[in-house]
């Protein structure tokens, strides 16, 4: 019975140490004068790492706290939608515009840019190597119909999924159509996730170019890498457009709305910009995002704008005037 | 491929001896969620497994049926149904808990209790009932025969916190969920495992790995050092 007691209160002991200790902890995190800013995040900017970068930059300068939610656009959107979040970093040029139109961001801001590519197997058995991309997919699917070939589709709603499916729709195909196929995967997970699928199935698969430079082994096999290499990123439509949106604060009480507007202000600055440009640099030779401020303001690869303004702007602008809320300096 | 895996494990057990700040304070991080989760859980499972165990009602059977059977709830399940709850939108949203280690306390709690509750309760029942009808001839009052019941069944109740806090430490989908796995602030172990798997940074996710297992069975073994001395 003593020892009983012994380890009863032993116990007892242990447990409102930890609680105390785990209150002073959180009461330290809690009294930070330090604002937070809820970001929901499309996973590609998170998962490369890009943003711990911006996130160190950013803290170092103003008082807030990032809190970046990495999940796909479509989830982003929801979160947004909830007023779980102060504002969006999202890449579906048509999803934002209804997120717009229904009233719920305001001040959207385009980033960066950069484009998407079609990986596959090193042998290449469908020959889709260098073709422009409508033409691969098109071939893709008959080797597919023919038991030659697989496809992996994110399946997940994130923005490079709806990118897919618009890619589908050019070439001619039903997305939905295609996904009852045996040769057409659908993965329903991350874009890390996905190419873990295509590579073991030496299948095919819609990546944007960030996360396949992390996941790719460089010809070393790697656990967790993957030996896919890059066979199509040449051609307008593979064109992938970043942007900022602000949660619309009257929507819901209490979202940092101001936060969410420095941020923006801070990501579109010189400093901002130059930073997306050097990331990845270093560790892959080349960058992963490219700026896209200066190239529309000072228009200075006229193709490239007119690309992006066709396909990203929303009723021929970066933001509609009535969505700028009082912000008109974000766009001058 | 095996030379690869033995090599990832390598660099993963280097990091770990090298005391890398990030890897502390995640760990550090895991456990006090996770150890103030289990003890909120105790704080109310233990007196509901005593009841279930020791007293007899109508509808008991129906309530450790119920306990017995939320074991298995899927912790996504639970995440998603505590993420409503929480959401700014959602019933509970002016307690703003929603992306804090607050949040996923609460949540990795209920996760647990019936965890806490089934395990009392199947400890104290598991009892020999001589003990009890012992007592009460020597002429203990039923209290005090209770008392002597639940000294007999004080190992269960240690195997009870240490079940649920190992379920705690070891789930993804609420931290995940709830947390929203913020640097600095909501990261723990599992969903670090988790982004950096996604990443492709799996050395350090088998480093976290290995912690996690080393957690988990320290905490188990050590429950069977102290049952053993008892026996």
């Amino acid at each position: 019975m003593k020892k009983n007691t012994m380890i009863w209160a032993s116990i007892v002991i242990i447990a409102i140490v930890i609680s105390i200790l785990a209150t002073a902890y959180y009461t330290g995190a809690f009294t930070s004068k330090r604002s937070k800013l809820v970001i929901s995040t499309t996973t590609s900017l998170f998962d490369t790492g890009l943003l711990d970068e911006i996130e160190d930059r950013f803290e170092a300068k103003y008082p807030f706290d990032l809190y970046f939610i990495s999940v796909g656009t479509g989830l982003a959107i929801q979160h947004a939608k909830r007023g779980d979040a102060d504002m969006l970093l999202v890449h579906d040029p048509r999803a934002e515009s209804t997120f717009l139109a229904d009233g719920y961001g305001l001040c959207r801001k385009i980033i960066a840019y950069n484009f998407y590519v079609i990986v596959g197997p090193e042998d290449d058995p469908v020959g889709i190597k260098n073709l422009p991309p409508l033409e691969a997919l098109t071939m893709i699917v008959e080797a597919g119909r023919n038991g030659e070939a697989k496809w992996v589709s994110r399946g997940d709603g994130s923005g490079t999924h709806s990118k897919e499916k618009s890619l589908w729709a050019m070439a001619g195909f039903d997305s939905n159509v295609l996904r009852d196929e045996g040769w057409y995967i659908e993965a329903g997970t991350s874009m890390g996730g996905t190419l873990g699928i295509a590579n073991n199935y030496s299948a095919y698969t819609l990546t944007d170019l960030g996360t396949y430079l992390a996941y790719y082994n460089y010809g070393v096999p790697t656990p967790g890498k993957i030996s896919l290499i890059v066979l199509v990123d040449q051609g307008q439509e593979l064109l992938n457009v970043y942007s900022a949106i602000a949660v619309n604060p009257s929507v819901y009480e209490g979202l940092n709305f101001d936060g969410a507007i420095t941020f923006i202000k801070f990501l579109i600055s010189d400093e901002g910009q130059s930073v997306i440009e050097e990331y990845g640099k270093e560790d892959y030779g080349q960058s992963l995002f490219l700026p896209a401020v200066e190239l529309l303001k000072e228009n200075t690869d006229p193709t490239l704008v007119s690309l992006i303004k066709d396909y990203a702007y929303i009723d021929g602008e970066e933001c509609p005037p009535e969505y700028q809320n009082g912000h008109p300096e974000l766009y001058s | 491929m095996v030379s690869e895996i033995i090599e990832g494990l390598i660099e993963a057990l280097k990091l770990i001896f090298s005391g890398d700040p990030t890897i502390v304070e995640i760990t550090t991080r895991s456990i006090l969620i996770s150890g103030t989760a289990t003890f909120l859980s105790a704080l109310w499972g233990v007196p509901i497994g005593m009841i279930l165990g020791l007293k007899k009602f109508r509808g008991k059977t129906v309530l450790k049926s119920l306990f017995n059977a939320l074991l298995g709830i899927p912790t996504v399940a639970l995440g998603l149904i505590l993420y409503l709850f929480f959401s700014r939108s959602g019933p509970l949203g002016f307690l703003q808990i929603l992306y804090t280690p607050v949040g996923i306390v609460i949540g990795q709690a209920i996760l647990i209790t019936p965890i806490t509750v089934s395990f009392v309760t199947s400890a104290i029942e598991s009892v020999d009932p001589e003990i009890r009808d012992l007592a009460r001839t020597l002429g203990a009052s039923e209290t005090q025969a209770s008392v002597a019941v639940l000294g007999e069944s004080s190992s269960g109740f240690l195997l009870a916190i240490i079940a649920s806090f190992n379920r705690a430490i070891a789930e993804l989908g609420i931290a995940l969920m709830i947390g929203g796995n913020i640097r600095g602030i909501t990261r723990v172990l599992t969903t670090t495992i988790a982004l950096e798997t996604t990443r492709g940074e799996v050395v350090l996710a088998i480093a976290l790995a290995i912690i996690l297992l080393v957690i988990v069975s320290v905490v188990s073994l050590s429950i069977n050092l102290i049952q053993r001395r008892k026996a």
